[in-house]
């Protein structure tokens, strides 16, 4: 076995504390699921900023295609019905 | 993540794609791993940033030299964290270039064969407690200046481990101001020892920056595509102004006679660099390249047995029924 393996990518997400979603950070190499829990650690959450990592294998993850982007988000694209300002309120009322 | 499987470029470019690439650079979008881009954008980035990458992997080992002999638990304590940082760093950096489509083993190899560039601040020594401190505050001065900027990037990955990267960055300037404020207020012996450090990484912190602009040809077109937003004489300039007082605050003289603050522009002048010593260490002639590259490549050997240990470790996990 050659010593010069790069090891395998694992994507890293943190999640901050007080209720935050996790995020997409960075990457590690590391040949298990543990280790790159714990690489990732190490790397990128130094300081306490951090109460939860997921590592997920890089090769694991689908991603939608920039090329595609116009017509998959076409649907959202085209609804203003769906937010709140194209609803029409009396003057002088706050609403929300 | 999918970051990660990029198909490089073909050789033959559409000109109408490229003309969509540069007016989605002018809109200030941010280009992401799998947009299509120039295959320049992708070369150039990837020598920029795996240069930027490996200046923080070799930059631990001027301080970590130092590590064994702070001269006080706090100092050892902040020192090592620092050092981490920048392994930290180092492989933020690694990370975003790998998203363009290269292996990280292709950079480490590069760097180890010799053929890579870094920062050439890291080829002088460190060879009092004193240059700790002025690391810290100038070379991690100088840093921030760039990296600040790096932040705003056109090419996402690198902006966002710009990002990281400053926020952890100013704790090393600070400690690094605090040795050097320590020593100036300290004994006459400490005074000379930190003027004296001064005196050794003022000039190669402000080439640091690289060449003038009108000798730096990969400036114009970085500046265009928007991955760099100042040119290396403005950067120079603002690292020089923020530098003069905090010099002046803790009694420390910067080498420079021609130093003189211009009303009209609201900047301090400085005097000439010497362009010939910048250059003779970048092509490998500092006082410390051989020892710098000699040293990565021990770590490199002495950290085989890990990754062959942690190669066979995940082998035999994934067959539990052998094992016993």
């Amino acid at each position: 076995m050659t010593g010069d393996t790069q090891l395998p990518l694992w994507e890293v997400f943190l999640q901050p504390p007080k209720g935050g979603a996790h995020e997409h950070a960075g990457s590690v190499h590391a040949a298990t699921a543990e280790q790159a829990l714990q690489n990732a650690r190490d790397v990128y959450a130094r300081r306490g900023e951090t109460v939860s990592i997921w590592v997920v294998p890089s090769d694991a993850i689908t991603a939608s295609a920039p090329d595609d982007a116009g017509p998959f988000f076409d649907p959202g694209n085209d609804k203003p019905y769906r937010h709140p300002q194209f609803y029409k309120a009396p003057r002088g009322v706050r609403v929300f | 993540m999918a970051e990660h499987s990029v198909q490089p470029t073909a050789a033959s470019e559409d000109p109408a794609q490229n003309a969509e690439f540069e007016a989605r650079i002018a809109r200030g979008e941010t280009i992401e791993p799998k947009d299509w881009m120039p295959a320049r954008y992708r070369r150039q980035l990837i020598r920029m940033m795996s240069q930027h990458a490996h200046s923080e992997v070799v930059g631990m080992l001027p301080e970590g030299n130092w590590i064994t002999r702070a001269p006080n638990l706090r100092r050892k304590m902040a020192l090592l964290a620092k050092v981490q940082d920048e392994a930290g760093h180092g492989l933020y950096i690694y990370c975003g270039t790998e998203t363009l489509g290269v292996d990280r083993q292709e950079l480490i190899d590069q760097l180890l064969a010799g053929t890579a560039k870094y920062s050439s601040i890291f080829n002088y020594p460190t060879l009092t407690w004193a240059d700790i401190g002025c690391i810290g505050w100038f070379v991690d001065g100088a840093a921030i200046v760039n990296q600040t900027m790096l932040a705003h990037a056109s090419y996402g990955p690198y902006a966002r481990a710009m990002v990281r990267i400053c926020k952890e960055e100013n704790f090393h300037k600070r400690q690094g101001y605090e040795i050097m404020a320590t020593l100036a207020a300290g004994t006459p012996e400490q005074r000379a020892m930190a003027q004296d450090a001064v005196n050794r990484w003022w000039w190669p912190s402000l080439m640091m920056f690289g060449p003038h602009d009108t000798d730096s040809p990969n400036s114009d077109e970085l500046l265009r595509w928007g991955v760099k937003k100042k040119s290396n004489d403005e950067l120079r300039q603002r690292f020089v102004n923020l530098t003069v007082g905090q010099a002046k605050a803790i009694d420390l003289t910067l080498p420079d006679p021609a130093l003189e603050y211009d009303e009209a522009s609201g900047n301090w002048r400085f005097g000439p660099i010497d362009w010939d010593e910048f250059w003779r260490v970048v092509k490998g002639d500092g006082p410390c390249n051989r020892e710098r590259l000699a040293a990565r490549r021990q770590a490199h050997a002495d950290g085989e047995w890990v990754r062959v240990a942690a190669a066979a470790h995940a082998a035999r996990q994934q067959r539990p029924a052998d094992a016993a």
